[in-house]
């Protein structure tokens, strides 16, 4: 009856990149406004993503993180639950790692610490969104309010403990001892060298595979195990799960903290795989970043991939930008990811009706060549 | 309205509404293929078909929502051009909705003159909104008082403002759409009471209905849709319910339910003074309390939001028992031992959601995945730590195929099946496993006659293989025809209980409304 709807392919496929589209040409106006040449801008932009092997590793090391937090956030958005506070969890969670790989370095090299690091991050990440979970669940508090307020009672307590507890002593700078080279993540540019390829020198680290492996994960989790059934059905209609007998409550706290973890694991890129060390505001806005990312994605994980690595290449492009032609601000990056979030969120039913007659049209005349 | 008024009077002898070779498409599909109606002036005119068949789409277009792809409309006699309501309201058409399209805290006054206020400041518009709600009121017989609160009144009331609104912006062709749904039998009446005052005055009205009786009890004429096109025009006189019926479906249909006589045995299901308050502190359910037997069907009639739905929640296990007992197959349910639906599943209870769409499916998901609702958790559906997606589709299929489903495909979203398919889905989920009790909440709400007939059959197929049935339904035809014993819920409360062949729409009614006693008060209260 309802064949208004569109095929799937054009629906998670032609209507997004429409959008990304309308925002880029947005941008171009934007950036002829300050009175720069959008083409220039382009070229920038991809060169800086693309065009080198550094700049490449640059952005797949944005666009792992990407693809932590989006999942994080897609699979709260399957439960119906708004985690906005991806930030804080990543925070948090990557205490947790740093802690872990703080404590151990001495002991182990890093594979036989990856899974400890993995552990402590998910759990510190888990029950950092195990508040607000459990307040929404069974108190009813909003998630959305709850987890913006914990993203800055992350903050806090970080700085409190950088500058505090876990500084290194004689140090100026609020941020913990380095961990051992040995417990470090290897990097992507050890990695090729060990097989006689020689990459330029960039934070890109094995990290990319487990935010490969997580993508398969989540995927599984949702649409293959009865988890991923509940989750989904409270989403769609939370009456009907209670109707099938399924435990809502405990469903939204167990969702809320699978999703805290999958946050925690930018810990593993950041702390354990780039920086080294705990240090301040190492999440940078990441958090915040995967929720348009689960938007654009369509809180599917191949989407999910497709919006990071895009995210990702704006991040490492617009620094380049702004690094190339210093007239164009910095600011202008922030400018054309807003508009993307823009289109591909907040308007993304907005090129909708006219496809479908577009579509409905070309449809129909198929349907009359073939009478 | 002086305008409308003129004009009717030059055009006299043209009919009320003529609508000439209507066509519209929604994509490939065609829900009005050349209509052609005609609706003389002064008179009753039924339009009846399936859910589908295009009234909705063919009012839509009357009204100004939809404009059609081809096609011209006559409005007593001149050609109109409608692209929106307020066209429509302009060529003198009224709409009455299914659902009200009221402001429940506004009074009737309030309300009536919405959007048609007569001047800008409303001290004078309410001066004369109440002078002309005044004459409109007695010149067509219907008594309401204009400051009362809207949401206060009874359902028949908030009708009656919606008919006063139309007419107050001049509507000589009122369309009313499934006007009957929420009124009790006695509404029904004062209803048609005043449809037969507004003809009388030369009101021409059409009438939207998948109710047969109804359409024999008042209209002059009738006219069939089926699959989008006019399949007969018939003077109610000459024609038979019989008749209507298959020429809504295209075949011959049972409209009696087909059933020997009941052999209740021993008692399978027992509520024992269940009360429920909800969140609020009201008292939904008031010390209820009623056994069904095993080889019998229970019917629950009562005019919807009487503590039916809350009733099937709690006998379910959807809400929790807050006093009184459930015993169900030998368990107690209490306070003390909550159960939720799940453990009801596994104590062998079945059942069939009142609202398909708000509880007993997601519309979003596939068949497949409508099809293992409340049974995800099964062994038979799942791996150790994956669900087992091919028994999951291959259980759906063997279930499309036992009842019917169409199209009988497994992946198909749930909302892309007619309100028939998505029935019988759910049907086949919960009757399959014969569960020793099963509850059924407004069995065919939305389905097809020709699948009435189908899901009346298994619930007595179901009960005569020595299970108990509980039926929930507003429509009183089909607790009548299908249930063997009756009780009238009343705000909460049981208020009569009688054998199916002891009862008549009229013994129902009057315990339906409390004996009337609420609602006449009302009426009359409204009325002096």
């Amino acid at each position: 009856m309802s064949n208004k709807t569109l095929p799937t392919w054009v629906d998670v496929g032609v209507l997004p990149l429409i959008n990304v589209c309308l925002a880029f040409i947005v941008s171009g106006f934007v950036i002829l406004l300050i009175g720069e040449s959008p083409l220039e801008a382009v070229k920038y932009i991809v060169t800086g993503a693309f065009g080198y092997d550094e700049g490449i590793g640059y952005t797949l090391f944005y666009t792992t993180n990407f693809i932590f937090t989006g999942l994080a956030v897609s699979i709260a958005f399957h439960a119906g639950l708004f985690n906005i506070g991806g930030e804080g969890q990543a925070y948090i969670g990557g205490l947790g790692v740093g802690l872990m790989c703080l404590s151990l370095d001495s002991f182990m090299p890093w594979w036989a610490l990856l899974p400890f690091a993995i552990a402590a991050g998910g759990a510190f990440g888990a029950a950092w969104a195990f508040i607000p979970a459990y307040l929404q669940a069974y108190r009813g508090s909003h998630v959305v309010i709850t987890t913006i307020m914990f993203n800055f009672i992350a903050s806090a307590l970080m700085v409190y403990l950088l500058v505090n507890v876990l500084i290194e002593p004689g140090s100026m700078a609020p941020q913990s001892r380095s961990i051992m080279e040995a417990a470090t993540l290897p990097s992507m540019q050890n990695l090729f060298a060990a097989i006689g390829i020689d990459i330029a020198n960039s934070p890109l680290n094995v990290s990319i595979f487990l935010a490969m492996i997580c993508c398969v994960l989540v995927w599984l989790l949702l649409w293959h195990t009865r988890l991923g059934y509940a989750i989904r059905m409270i989403g769609f209609n939370e009456n009907a799960a209670v109707y099938s007998g399924i435990n809502t409550r405990r469903i939204i706290v167990i969702t809320m903290c699978i999703s805290g973890a999958i946050s925690a694991l930018v810990g593993i890129n950041e702390v354990m795989g780039a920086q080294e060390r705990i240090l301040l505001d190492f999440v940078a806005g990441a958090g915040f970043t995967g929720i348009a990312v689960a938007l654009m994605g369509r809180n599917h994980p191949v989407g999910i991939v497709i919006a990071s690595l895009l995210f990702g290449a704006l991040k490492q492009g617009g620094a380049e930008l702004s690094f190339e032609n210093p007239d164009i601000p910095n600011n202008i990056v922030v400018v054309i990811e807003g508009l993307v979030i823009l289109f591909c969120g907040a308007l993304t039913l907005m090129t909708k009706p006219s496809m479908e007659k577009l579509f409905l049209k070309f449809y129909a005349k198929k349907e009359n060549a073939n009478v | 309205m002086l305008t409308t008024q003129n004009t009717q009077q030059q055009d006299s002898l043209s009919p009320a509404i003529d609508l000439r070779k209507i066509n519209k498409s929604f994509g490939p599909v065609h829900a009005n293929k050349d209509v052609d109606l005609i609706v003389a002036k002064g008179s009753i005119h039924g339009i009846i078909g399936e859910n589908g068949a295009g009234k909705s789409t063919l009012m839509s277009i009357l009204y100004g929502f939809y404009e059609a792809d081809s096609g011209e409309i006559l409005v007593n006699g001149k050609l109109a051009s409608i692209t929106s309501s307020k066209d429509a309201i302009r060529a003198g058409i009224g709409m009455v909705h299914q659902h009200f399209m009221l402001i429940e805290n506004f009074t009737v006054l309030e309300n009536v003159m919405l959007g048609a206020e007569l001047s800008s400041s409303l001290k004078e518009s309410k001066i004369s909104a109440r002078a002309e709600l005044a004459r409109l009121s007695e010149e067509f017989g219907l008594a309401v008082d204009p400051d009362a609160i809207t949401g206060d009144l009874a359902v028949g009331l908030q009708q009656r403002v919606e008919i006063l609104k139309a007419l107050y912006r001049g509507a000589e062709i009122l369309i009313l759409d499934e006007p009957t749904g929420v009124l009790t039998p006695q509404e029904v009446k004062q209803l048609f009471d005043i449809l037969n005052a507004l003809r009388a005055r030369g009101v021409s009205v059409m009438l939207i209905t998948h109710k047969l009786q109804e359409i024999l009890a008042i209209t002059d004429e009738v006219t069939v849709m089926r699959g989008g096109t006019m399949v007969a025009s018939r003077e109610t006189s000459k024609t038979t319910k019989q008749e209507l019926a298959e020429l809504m479906v295209g075949r011959k249909v049972l409209l009696e339910v087909d059933k020997s006589v009941a052999q209740p045995k021993e008692v399978l299901l027992e509520a024992d003074n269940l009360t429920i308050k909800d969140s609020a502190g009201i008292t939904r359910l008031d010390a209820v309390s009623l056994k069904v037997h095993a080889g019998e069907i229970l019917g629950i009639a009562g005019v919807s939001g009487n503590g039916q739905a809350e009733l099937l929640d709690v006998l379910s296990g959807i809400i929790p028992v807050q006093e009184g007992n459930i015993h169900l197959n030998g368990t107690t349910i209490n306070a003390k031992n909550v159960l939720n639906a799940k453990d009801f599943r596994h104590l062998s209870l079945g059942h069939v959601a009142e609202d398909r769409h708000k509880q007993g499916m997601v519309t979003d998901f596939s068949a497949r995945e409508c099809a293992i609702m409340g049974f995800q958790d099964e062994p038979e559906f799942n791996g150790r730590i994956l669900m087992d997606n091919k028994a999951v589709t291959d259980h759906c299929v063997s279930l499309m195929e036992e009842f019917d489903v169409r199209p009988a495909n497994p992946h198909l979203k749930a909302a892309n099946f007619s309100g028939g398919n998505q029935q019988k889905l759910c049907m086949a989920r919960e009757i399959e496993r014969q569960p020793k009790v099963l509850l059924v909440g407004q069995p065919t709400r939305g389905v097809d006659i020709g699948a009435i007939e189908f899901i009346h059959q298994q619930i007595v197929a179901l009960r005569d293989a020595g299970n108990a049935v509980l039926v929930v339904s507003v429509e009183l035809e089909e607790v009548m025809s299908l249930c063997d014993r009756i009780i009238v819920m009343f705000e909460g409360r049981i208020v009569g209980e009688m054998a199916a062949s002891d009862a008549d729409a009229q013994k129902l009614g009057l315990l339906m409304g409390n004996a009337g006693s609420d609602d006449q008060a009302s009426t009359q209260g409204a009325s002096s």
